[in-house]
């Protein structure tokens, strides 16, 4: 097994009180899976793929346990945790368009880089080259600034960085959602690309399209106003979804070939709530369809099937 | 680039002939007459006076009708000729300016350096952590607060009366002529030293300040993050945070050039340092037209002078000017 | 706790930032003192109310006599006066111009944004210093109100840069473009959407402006270009100094009118970072 993670809660500080942004995630990720983690924005995902490798100081570890690859990851201390970023945990931030210095070649802000880190630039350099063959970014792009590069190329370049040094876990944050339909395709399969060449061992891909997922994703972890409400391989999440709000999620996504007249696009109505005072329990309950009394309990996020969790009462193992 | 520098070029020289343009025209509003003041002082009878008077008005050319006036002074200041002084004639005003800039330049060019250099170190220095932050920022704050003057004149009693440390007048001392020996040497420096210390503490509060919070900014910045977020070290970070901060600091010292003037001119005055901004006053007390105009036309043009070497610096520093983009923040 | 609203948020915020509440009290005493302190001396600045020359800070007199026996305390409140009046009047006028010429290159955009682009790097580059010594050096009578005037003609180019780039960024937000899109008048969108964004600004800026009105003032009365009637801190500093006042030690003379000049700037330049925090959530303290 690649990653495990128990019980992660993360909170944020503001001047108004403790933002609970993640509850109890439980969940893991075998050897060379591409997970998925998709939902509403403010659901909670980019918060659980940032402490899994940089808390910054307005988060609050609350509790968890994090193991990769057999090792506890201490993601509450900072300073252990450099040992343990970009070499074995890395990530692919959402703000890769302006993740350079923009007054620094790249050539050498990446020379700066892996020295910092103690290894020879020189020995990796080949393997760097390559890779971005494979990205097709020329080898030009080394002596130049990052103010040259499209959209596209800054954020095949940051891939390629951050993937360097062949990291067990790789955090993929919206990296498509800047980017062109045909760009998003060209990237997205990059990714698998570097999954398939052991470039990297498993991967969580943080969006908001499931689209993209259906395309790359191994399987799919489905988040709502910081707890986990699904997580299953792919095929079942998008065609047998079993929580209610990944029902309703998959239902609103428009289909190729539907046109209005035939079946219109329906939303789920209402908000999430504010996470600063959520509600006790299941936190999808006032907008959920089918939920009852016992939903004021937090329902346990458990094994349906293989591979297949949901958090829900209605939801067991009898249903399958 | 290149548009970089039309545009830099084109704006400099609006400046410059808008600023010969106010240069010549201001002292024509000066009420009084300056032949007519100088020759008071020259005990003249009548016949004398009016001849004296046609004379002066030939040699200045203030006979010319206006615009004929105007076109001559271009052509005069391609030529160097600023004309005569009136209070100090016969001398040549560009002989009086020339013998000011040295001090003007001995004691503004180490103080904006040195005072450039170390507020920058010292401000991206108090940006590493909280406690120097709050102790250094208010005292740079207080002292870019403190006008020149008041600080020469602090400095002037305390290390000059009081303790008696330094002389406070002058350019060295007057018992002395000017020659290479150690003495003089020592004296030059021994005046110097007060002026160019009110300078330098006020400019380096300034740039302490403005360092700290560019600093700060390009800590914030996504590529601060990125490398943060890859476990970089905090030096790494640090030095590309700094490299990036010095280039609106860059920016700025052209920006700063008039207030720096500004304060220059009155810690001359303060110390009767004999640089151009004492030399300016005199003119104006004594109603010298030539020489007002001179000192103000030799201020513009060193302001101008430095302003372009800057840019040039500029574009050398900055990649991005080169690649297109303008770079500075506008 | 409920959630705040942005108007109550800023006050909020404004009361419990320590920064602006000093920046605000210390000035608050300076011009109670320009405003009332003249009142509890009989002597007018310029009297000689001392024969015999100067002498030390007493309870007859607060701050003491300059060399020539008048009241340093009534020079030094009226001379608060005019210091108080220069500030508010010529950053005024540099702050308006500046909002005029910024904004109006900014909103525009194209050839009227160039045209006065190009006009506000004329004046800035220009050290205004100079041209101000020019102008007030062939006046024959020199006011305030003169010279507040000259002061803010030559200090807006500050002033319309940094509101150039504001208007710039807030042009290009989307509520903007909503408020166009919905076809609302171009002065609407400018008073309604825009300027509300953009005071905080302004009130930053002028008080930038009103602090360095203040420099300026004082620096040219030490040089002898000041009012030629009245007292300033700048005019009393230059009599100090032409007058032997250092070498005399008559320090209460030339000392505390520069220190109350340092401590109203720095009172102003604190407010200006309280108030960048209040506005600017990211940089409020946890």
């Amino acid at each position: 097994m690649s990653l495990s993670v128990e019980n992660l809660t993360v909170y944020y500080q503001t001047l108004q009180g403790p933002v609970r942004a993640l509850e109890n995630a439980c969940f893991s990720l075998a050897d060379g899976e591409i997970m998925g983690l998709a939902g509403e924005s403010g659901c909670g995902k980019t918060t659980l793929g940032l402490s899994l490798i940089y808390l910054s100081e307005r988060m609050r570890y609350i509790q968890g346990k994090v193991v990769l690859s057999g090792t506890d990851i201490p993601i509450w201390d900072h300073t252990k945790m450099d040992t343990y970023r970009y070499k074995y945990i890395s990530i692919i931030p959402q703000y890769a368009m302006s993740a350079m210095n923009p007054t620094r070649k790249i050539g050498k802000m990446v020379h700066d880089l892996i020295s910092a880190r103690c290894i020879d630039f020189e020995k990796i350099k080949p393997e760097f080259l390559r890779r971005l063959g494979l990205v097709k970014l020329s080898e030009d792009i080394l002596s130049m600034y990052p103010i040259e590069l499209s959209g596209g190329m800054k954020q095949r370049m940051v891939m390629v960085i951050s993937s360097l040094l062949n990291p067990e876990l790789l955090i993929a944050d919206e990296i498509t959602s800047a980017l062109d339909v045909s760009t998003q395709k060209a990237v997205a399969e990059m990714l698998v690309e570097f999954r398939n060449r052991k470039f990297l061992n498993s991967m969580i891909v943080i969006t908001h399209d499931i689209s993209v997922l259906y395309q790359i994703a191994d399987s799919i972890l489905v988040m709502y106003a910081g707890q986990l409400s699904e997580k299953g391989p792919k095929e079942e999440i998008i065609e047998n979804p079993l929580h209610p709000y990944t029902k309703l999620l998959i239902s609103s996504l428009p289909k190729i070939g539907m046109k209005i007249n035939e079946k219109r696009l329906s939303g789920i109505p209402g908000k999430p709530p504010l996470l600063l005072n959520p509600p006790e329990g299941c936190r999808f309950r006032d907008r959920c369809p089918v939920g009852f009394e016992k939903c004021k309990e937090v329902p346990p996020f458990i094994r349906i099937k293989d591979n297949h969790y949901v958090a829900c009462w209605k939801v067991s193992k009898k249903d399958v | 680039m290149k548009k970089y520098f039309t545009r830099k070029i084109f704006v400099y020289a609006i400046t410059f002939f808008v600023a010969v343009t106010i240069d010549w025209l201001i002292p024509r509003f000066m009420p009084g007459d300056p032949i007519s003041n100088m020759l008071s002082r020259a005990a003249l009878n009548a016949d004398g006076y009016e001849m004296m008077y046609g004379y002066f008005s030939k040699l200045f050319g203030l006979d010319l009708p206006v615009w004929r006036q105007y076109l001559n002074f271009w052509a005069n200041l391609f030529k160097g000729d600023l004309g005569i002084s009136l209070y100090l004639f016969p001398q040549p005003v560009m002989k009086v300016i020339w013998r000011s800039v040295p001090y003007d330049l001995f004691l503004l060019i180490p103080s904006i350096l040195l005072s450039w250099i170390a507020g920058n170190r010292f401000g991206a220095f108090a940006a590493r952590s909280k406690w120097l932050d709050n102790t250094v920022s208010p005292i740079g704050y207080i002292l870019s607060a403190t006008p020149y003057l008041w600080l020469g004149i602090i400095l002037a009693w305390f290390f000059g009366i009081v303790l008696d440390i330094f002389p406070i007048a002058g350019a060295y001392s007057y018992s002395l002529a000017p020659d290479l020996s150690w003495i003089f040497v020592f004296s030059l420096v021994e005046h110097w030293f007060l002026p160019f210390a009110s300078l330098f503490i006020v400019n380096f509060g300034g740039w302490a300040i403005g360092m700290r919070n560019m600093i700060i900014y390009e800590l914030e910045a996504d590529y601060s993050h990125y490398l943060e977020v890859l476990g970089m070290p905090r030096s790494l970070i640090r030095r590309y945070a700094f490299k990036n901060a010095v280039l609106p600091q860059i920016t700025g010292l052209a920006l700063q050039l008039g207030v720096i003037v500004a304060g220059a001119l009155s810690t001359e005055v303060v110390f009767s340092y004999p640089g151009i901004g004492s030399l300016l006053l005199n003119a104006i007390q004594n109603q010298d037209y030539f020489l007002i105009q001179g000192c103000f036309l030799f201020i513009i043009i060193g302001v101008l002078i430095a302003n372009f070497a800057i840019d040039v610096i500029y574009v050398i520093v900055d990649p991005r000017t080169r690649k297109g983009m303008t770079g500075e923040t506008e | 706790m409920k959630v705040i609203n942005k108007k109550n948020e800023f006050v909020f915020f404004a009361f419990r930032n320590k920064k602006v509440i000093i920046g605000i009290v210390v000035i608050l005493i300076f011009l109670l003192f320009a405003l009332v302190g003249p009142n509890f001396t009989e002597n007018d600045p310029f009297d000689f109310a001392y024969p015999s020359g100067p002498s030390k800070p007493s309870p007859d007199y607060w701050l003491g006599t300059t060399m020539f026996g008048q009241d340093v305390y009534s020079q030094f409140t009226n001379g608060l006066r005019a210091t108080f009046l220069v500030g508010a009047l010529g950053g005024g006028l540099a702050t308006l111009i500046g909002i005029i010429i910024g904004f109006t290159g900014g909103y525009r955009g194209g050839i009227i944004d160039e045209i006065l682009n190009i006009l506000t790097n004329i004046v800035l580059v220009l050290p205004g210093f100079a041209v101000l010594l020019i102008i007030a050096a062939y006046l024959d009578v020199r006011s305030l109100i003169s010279e507040s005037i000259f002061i803010g003609l030559t200090a807006w180019p500050w002033a319309a840069r940094a509101i150039r780039a504001q208007t710039f960024s807030l042009k290009s937000r989307e509520f903007i473009d909503l408020a166009k899109l919905s076809g609302m008048k171009a002065w609407k969108i400018i008073i309604g959407e825009i300027a509300p964004n953009m005071l905080s600004y302004l009130v930053m800026t002028f008080i930038l402006q009103f602090g360095g009105a203040i420099l300026i003032a004082a620096t040219l009365d030490f040089i002898g270009l000041g009012p030629t009637e009245g007292i300033s801190l700048g005019l009393m500093m230059q009599g100090a100094v032409s007058w032997g006042a250092l070498q005399l030690g008559v320090w209460w003379w030339f000392v505390p009118p520069g220190l109350a000049i340092t401590a109203i700037v720095s009172a102003l330049y604190l407010m200006n970072i309280g108030l960048d925090e209040i506005f600017n959530p990211k940089l409020r303290e946890m």
